[in-house]
């Protein structure tokens, strides 16, 4: 039975009579108990055709210009009052946003803005209120439910919100749900769980889904039909399995093939040698630790773990991935090697202060949007007490050529492209020769495509300069095309370190192992996620604490992992 | 330049900068002595004459011009509005990016100390420096500097503190960049937009601060001409001599007006997402 029919919907922005058009005549259907995946970059049109169907475009200054969206064969949300999409919302119709941190009024309790559903939704009143409540966080798995209720939405992790979101949104049983972006924010850990619980309760429930995600690999695993969006418009639509293996439209193939997916070891680099190289960096049980509560005048209550007893050796030519989730301490690691955090303990030793570079996540953070390019490509040199001279101004058009930028030193950051920035800030780095450039999620903050022309610079800067890479990411396909060797973080430890092919293809430990197997991928299809309701550990320790010895078991010549489990 | 187009393309920006600027070039006559007439000579014969052909806004109790008496009370107002508050622009922005920059216990001093310095109504704790190191430009300039530097201090501050976590400010670390060289380059040249629109505004205050401090004997002098003073003179003549009350009093009100009017345009133009409306 179709659920929602929607024909040509037009939606626009802007004073009445004088709209924009953003979606420009979109269809689409979706089933009870079907999963719509719609696909599309930022700027698509994907969000904004979502929120049409529940009006809540209404809210944001947009206004359905034309078209149908019928829901339930009986009313066109199309031409609706607010009065009936009240009673349509939440009712028939739920949603869940892409933030879960800040869907959720911070000063209330979990517990009271779920029991308000219930009370509003379903009319209930006193202790009824209270267990219906529990049932609803025990359906989205969340353990020990009765006390979650009573905790303040900052007590609870990224993943938990998500669920409590969930369960707000199934609250008055609707029969559509859709989800815009609901994991982007997550770790791909959580996000893993998100998708299981929502795959899961749509069999329970029978009730109809629209996923909104920019990733075509995350929808998969989950989605019946695809519609592809693209600038307003729907490109391509049609069962997941001829979309992804057939794909008719270019616009669905530079989707497919710009984004780097995940090959579980298969498309890692094989030109490196350690053979009779020595170490251009060697960090010994490098721990930081920051305290927590102290400050003018007041006591320290406590000591976070950020980075505790962390080695490895970085020889010229060679790629160290390391990869691990947030507050697992990766960032953490990089910026004590550069002197940016105090190391509380440990020994880094490096060829000298100007040795080892570091390039940032996000470009436009990283440029003084007041420097011209001159400016900042002779920092380096000014804070290495050289006089900026012919030579220098020779290295600078050096560089600038070597990473492809105009060679006009008197233009401002904000005149490049992201990824223009982010050659400029490589080019920053190289300045002074460095041994080492520690990439800290380097290629993060750019656009798919420009990812992929950034990665291969780096690639070939290296094989010409003899660089070796310190890659620290969260994103295990772009890790699996770099790096030589990895080593993964959980909880401010390696826990398993290796070369790259044999740990991203043969994971040892039981935590490499789930985050390996939570990557989404379009080479994984309608995968049942198992669903795990454990949380990462806390890093926060008492004062004095010292964390016990890790013991290490050779898995191959250069395979290690960690056998003390690190909670 | 673009900046002062988009200054004068911006409404109130355009009158304020006209009005500051009429007022410059009276200030700049005044103090440099082409004024009509020599404002501190008395001619009995034209005491308390209304404005007219002579005497464009009249004569003072001792026959001396209004006119002339204004030109140099202008010139006597910003002068002390301009050094106290690059003397508060300097101490307040080198408190606030040290407090900012090391934090801890410093900061901590730093900040507390602007909070009793702030806690006073200005004009009282103005008052209670002048009455203790006696009145005088000199003392007044030093009171207006101290009294505007905390909120330097706090403009500074907050804004340093965001900076300073910025990944260029990292990046400057990692290539060991000075202290110097980073709190220089780095955070006061993105410091300048709120700077300059706290300058501006500051000004107007510091004008109405020096006046009031002139009005109650406390600030310049007699004989020399101030606004303030100016006004106090005009009190008891009010009915019979209107013109003595009027003018300063309209010059004040103008000159304030302008700084206010100009600080407004400034902080439009400073801020990129009202600029494109400007165009």
């Amino acid at each position: 039975m179709t659920l929602l029919s929607v024909e040509d919907l037009r939606v626009g922005f802007g004073k009445s009579g004088h709209e924009t058009e953003v979606v420009h005549g979109v269809s689409f259907e979706v089933a009870a108990g079907e999963t719509l995946a719609i696909v599309g970059e930022s700027g698509s049109g994907k969000s904004v055709t979502a929120m049409a169907v529940n009006r809540l475009v209404d809210f944001g200054g947009g206004r359905i210009l034309g078209g149908r969206a019928v829901f339930d064969e009986r009313i066109d949300v199309a031409t609706a009052t607010e009065a009936e999409m009240q009673r349509l919302r939440g009712r028939e119709i739920g949603m869940i946003f892409q933030e879960p941190m800040t869907s959720l009024n911070p000063v209330l309790k979990v517990g009271a803005q779920i029991d308000e559903i219930f009370r509003k939704q379903h009319g209930l009143s006193g202790r009824a209120v209270r267990q219906a409540s529990i049932r609803a966080l025990d359906r989205v798995r969340i353990p020990d439910a009765a006390r979650r209720l009573d905790q303040a939405p900052h007590q609870m992790s990224g993943g938990m919100l998500q669920r409590v979101m969930i369960a707000m949104a199934l609250a008055g049983e609707p029969r559509l749900l859709i989800a815009d972006e609901p994991t982007t924010a997550l770790d791909v850990t959580i996000q893993a769980q998100i998708m299981a619980l929502l795959a899961e309760l749509q069999r329970e429930t029978g009730a109809g889904l629209i996923f909104i995600t920019h990733d075509i690999g995350l929808v998969a695993g989950l989605a019946d039909r695809v519609l592809v969006m693209q600038g307003g418009r729907a490109v391509e639509s049609g069962p997941i399995d001829r979309v992804l293996d057939h794909p008719s439209h270019d616009y669905t193939r530079h989707l497919l093939d710009a984004v780097p997916h995940f090959r579980a070891g298969q498309a890692v680099r094989r030109d490196g040698t350690r053979d009779g190289r020595t170490s251009a960096l060697s960090v010994r049980d490098l721990s930081v630790r920051f305290p927590v509560g102290g400050g003018f005048l007041r006591r320290t209550r406590g000591v976070v773990h950020a980075v505790d007893g962390v080695s490895f050796d970085l020889v010229p030519g060679e790629t160290l991935g390391i990869v691990g989730e947030s507050g697992s301490g990766k960032s953490t690691t990089a910026r004590a090697i550069l002197d940016l955090v105090r190391p509380s303990a440990g020994q880094i030793d490096t060829e000298g202060r100007s040795a080892v570079q570091m390039v940032f996540q996000n470009p436009n953070a990283s440029l003084n949007p007041r420097m011209t390019v001159r400016a900042l490509l002779a920092e380096p040199v000014i804070a290495a007490g050289q006089r900026v001279d012919d030579t220098v101004l020779d290295r600078m058009h050096t560089l600038l050529a070597r990473v492809e930028l105009p060679a006009d030193l008197d233009r401002f950051p904000h005149e490049f492209s992201g990824g223009q920035r982010q050659r400029l800030c490589i080019a920053r780095a190289l300045m002074l020769n460095p041994r080492v450039l520690v990439l800290d999620e380097a290629v993060s903050a750019l656009d798919v495509s420009v990812q992929a022309r950034v990665l291969e610079l780096l690639i070939d800067l290296q094989r010409e300069f003899g660089l070796a890479y310190l890659f620290v990411s969260h994103d295990m396909a772009v890790v699996e095309r770099i790096a030589h060797r990895v080593a993964v973080l959980y909880a401010g430890r390696i826990v398993e370190m290796g070369a790259a092919q044999e740990v991203l293809s043969d994971p040892r430990h039981p935590y490499t192992q789930k985050l390996i197997a939570a990557i989404p991928s379009i080479d994984r299809r309608r995968i049942d996620y198992a669903i795990d309701t454990e949380d990462v550990a806390s890093l926060l320790r008492p004062v004095g604490f010292t964390a016990p010895p890790q013991t290490w078991r050779q898995i191959g010549p250069d395979h290690h992992i960690a056998t003390e489990e690190t909670s | 330049m673009s900046f002062l187009g988009a200054l004068l393309r911006h409404g109130s920006g355009r009158i304020g900068a006209c009005v500051i600027a009429v007022f410059a070039v009276a200030a700049i006559l005044g103090l440099t002595g082409l004024t009509p007439h020599d404002p501190l000579a008395q001619d009995r014969l034209a005491r308390l004459q209304a404005p007219g052909a002579t005497y464009w806004m009249g004569t003072d109790l001792f026959g001396r011009d209004i006119l002339s008496r204004l030109m140099v009370g202008i010139g006597q107002s910003f002068a002390v509005a301009l050094l106290s508050v690059g003397l508060a622009t300097v101490v307040g922005t080198v408190l606030g990016l040290t407090a900012a920059w090391f934090e801890k216990l410093w900061d901590g001093a730093v900040m507390r100390a602007m909070d009793v310095l702030l806690s006073f109504p200005a004009i009282l704790l103005a008052l209670l420096i002048v009455a203790i190191h006696g009145p005088g430009i000199d003392t007044s300039i030093v009171a207006i500097a101290i009294v505007y530097t905390p909120i330097f201090t706090r403009v500074v501050r907050g804004p340093a503190l965001s900076l300073k976590t910025r990944s260029f400010v990292d990046a400057a670390r990692t290539f060991g960049s000075s202290r110097r060289y980073i709190l220089t380059r780095h955070l006061l040249t993105n410091l300048v937009a709120p700077l300059t629109v706290q300058i501006t505004l500051a000004l107007a205050w510091a004008l109405l601060t020096e006046a009031a401090l002139s009005f109650l004997g406390l600030g310049t002098q007699p004989p020399s001409p101030s606004l303030g003073l100016m006004l106090s003179d005009s009190r008891n003549l009010m009915e019979t001599a209107p013109w003595m009350l009027i003018f300063p009093a309209v010059v004040i009100m103008l000159a304030v007006l302008g700084f206010n009017l100009l600080g407004d345009a400034l902080r439009d133009v400073f801020d990129p997402r009202t600029r494109r409306a400007l165009g």
